[in-house]
C-alpha cells in the first residue's frame, strides 16, 4: 500500500500509468458527474456527431446522484453509485479520452480492457459515505440535462477527495487482490 | 366489549415524516456499535480505515443534518395495527404517503421513486412501499426503513428443490453474497427467509431487517443458522467496501417457516452498511 498520491484533473496518460491497484489517492480540481441516464445521452450525442457536455480529454467522471443541497450548502450527500450500470457506455467515453471513473463495485471485462488499451483508471469511493464525500465538494453546478434531477451532469470542484485505485492500466484489480488476500476456505 | 382506541391517521403521517428524516440522518446506535466492534477484529488495514471513515461519515451526517448516504432510498414502511385500534380521519396508506412526501422534502432527502419504463421521477418519493399487518393490542407500531438501490439490486429469491436441504440453502446464500461482491456497500447485513411461499419469503426476509443487530433469535434453529451463515460469509474475504477483509457481513437474520411439501423457497435481502431503521409506537 502506497502513501497518498495527489491527482489533479485533467489527467494525462503518464498520470494514470503511474497508478497501481491498491494506491490511495486524493483528488483536487474539476471533475464531472453522470449516471446511466446521462451516459446514454452523452453516448447518443457522440454518435450523432455532437459535442459532449464537457471535454472528455483527460476528464474524471464521478458516478453520483447527490441528495438535494440543504440551505447554505453547495450539494447534499454525494457518495458513489454502483458502477456496473455505466459499463455499457464507459468504453465509448474511454476511447474519447476519459481518464478516470469514480464509483463503487465491479466493472465488466470490456471496461477493464478499454482501460488497459486506452490508459484509464477506475477509482473507488467508499459506498454510502455520502456526508463525508460532500465535505470535499467545494462547488457544484448543473451543466447538462437538468431535467434528470439528481442524475443531471454537474461540474464539481473538489478538494482532497479520498479514493482507492481499483483497476489500473496494467490489469491490476484491487477487488480481486483484496479478496484473495483475506479469503479463508 | 371495550370500545376500540381511536388513532388519527394524521398522527401516522406526522410520525412517518419525522422518522423519514431521522432514519436518513442518524445512523442507528446498534449499527454504530457493530462498526466499532468490527474495527477491533478486522485484520485488513484498509478495512479498518473504511470502517473508521463510515463512523466519521455518520458523525458528519448527524452534526450537519446531511443524509448518511445520498441514496435516501425508497421509503419502506411497516405498519403493525393493533386490532383494537380504530383509524380515523382518512386513508391510512395516503397518510403514510403524506408523511413520506413531507419527510423527504423537509429534510432535503433524495427522491428516487420513478416509473419503471420512462424512468420519470414521481417527484416526491411516493408511493411508499407499505406493509401492513393486523396484530393484537391497541397500538400502531411504525417502522421506517429506507432502502437504497445498490443493495436491493443484489438481493435474490430462490425456489429450490426440497432435496437440496440445508446445504442448498447455505449455497444459495453464499452465491448471492459472492456475486454481489463490493456492489451492495459491505459490510452488509443479510435478511434470510426460508420456507413459506415465493411472496412471503421476500417479505419476511425484509422484515428481519427491523431487528436490532445485537438481538438473539428466539428460534434456536434460526439462531444457529444465523451464526453458521455469518461465519461462512465472512470467509469470502470481500471485506469493508469490498476492498478485502474479514468483515463482509455484520449480522445474518434468519426466519424459518413451514412450506409446501414440493417447495423450498429462500429469499436473501441484502442490506448495505447504512442499515437505516427507525420506529415509533402510537
Amino acid at each position: 500500500m502506497s502513501e497518498l498520491i495527489k491527482l489533479n484533473p485533467p489527467l494525462t496518460d503518464e498520470d494514470v500509468s503511474s497508478l497501481a491497484a491498491g494506491d490511495k489517492v486524493l483528488v483536487s480540481g474539476t471533475i464531472y458527474t453522470g449516471r446511466d441516464a446521462a451516459h446514454k445521452r452523452i453516448v447518443d450525442a457522440l454518435a450523432a456527431g455532437q459535442e459532449p457536455p464537457f471535454p472528455l480529454e483527460g476528464a474524471m467522471i464521478f458516478y453520483v446522484g447527490p441528495s438535494p443541497a440543504p440551505p447554505g450548502r453547495v450539494i447534499g450527500a454525494a457518495g458513489p453509485t454502483t458502477s456496473y450500470r455505466m459499463d455499457a457506455y464507459a468504453p465509448t467515453l474511454i476511447k474519447q479520452g476519459l481518464k478516470a471513473m469514480i464509483g463503487k463495485g465491479k466493472r465488466n471485462t470490456e471496461v477493464k480492457k478499454a482501460m488497459m488499451e486506452h490508459k484509464a483508471v477506475y477509482l473507488a469511493a467508499i459506498g454510502g459515505a455520502g456526508a463525508l464525500m460532500a465535505r470535499c465538494i467545494k462547488e457544484a453546478e448543473v451543466i447538462a440535462y437538468p431535467e434528470l434531477g439528481p442524475e443531471a451532469v454537474r461540474r464539481l470542484v473538489v478538494e482532497d477527495m479520498p479514493l482507492f485505485v481499483v483497476n489500473d492500466v496494467h490489469g491490476g484489480d484491487l477487488y480481486e487482490q483484496g479478496r484473495l488476500t483475506y479469503a479463508r476456505s | 366489549m371495550a370500545s376500540p382506541r381511536t388513532v388519527e391517521v394524521s398522527a401516522v403521517a406526522d410520525a412517518v415524516a419525522r422518522l423519514c428524516g431521522e432514519a436518513n440522518l442518524y445512523l442507528p446506535e446498534d449499527v454504530r456499535q457493530a462498526f466499532t466492534r468490527a474495527q477491533t477484529d478486522e485484520p485488513s488495514a484498509v478495512g479498518r480505515e473504511v470502517l473508521g471513515r463510515l463512523l466519521e461519515n455518520a458523525d458528519i451526517a448527524a452534526a450537519e443534518k446531511m443524509p448518511i448516504c445520498q441514496d435516501c432510498g425508497l421509503a419502506v414502511i411497516f405498519v403493525d395495527v393493533g386490532q383494537d385500534v380504530h383509524l380515523v380521519g382518512g386513508d391510512l396508506t395516503e397518510a403514510v404517503n403524506d408523511g413520506v412526501r413531507r419527510g423527504y422534502e423537509e429534510n432535503y432527502l433524495r427522491k428516487s421513486s420513478c416509473h419503471p419504463f420512462t424512468r420519470a421521477n414521481t417527484g416526491d418519493n411516493t408511493p411508499a412501499i407499505v406493509h401492513t399487518r393486523i396484530v393484537p393490542g391497541d397500538k400502531v407500531h411504525l417502522w421506517v426503513v429506507p432502502k437504497g438501490g445498490g443493495s436491493e439490486n443484489m438481493s435474490k429469491v430462490f425456489l429450490l428443490t426440497p432435496a437440496v436441504g440445508l446445504a442448498g440453502v447455505k449455497k444459495a446464500v453464499m452465491e448471492t453474497v459472492e456475486a454481489a461482491g463490493p456492489n451492495p456497500c459491505p459490510p452488509i447485513i443479510l435478511g434470510v427467509a426460508v420456507g413459506g411461499t415465493f411472496d412471503t419469503a421476500a417479505m419476511r426476509a425484509k422484515r428481519t431487517l427491523l431487528r436490532e443487530l445485537d438481538s438473539v433469535n428466539p428460534d434456536p434453529e434460526a439462531a444457529e443458522l444465523e451464526q453458521v451463515l455469518l461465519e461462512d460469509v465472512n470467509t469470502l474475504g470481500i471485506g469493508p467496501a469490498g476492498l478485502g477483509g474479514a468483515t463482509t457481513c455484520l449480522k445474518v437474520f434468519v426466519d424459518i417457516a413451514p412450506c409446501h411439501i414440493a417447495s423450498l423457497p429462500v429469499a436473501v435481502n441484502i442490506q448495505c452498511h447504512a442499515a437505516r431503521h427507525k420506529e415509533a409506537v402510537l
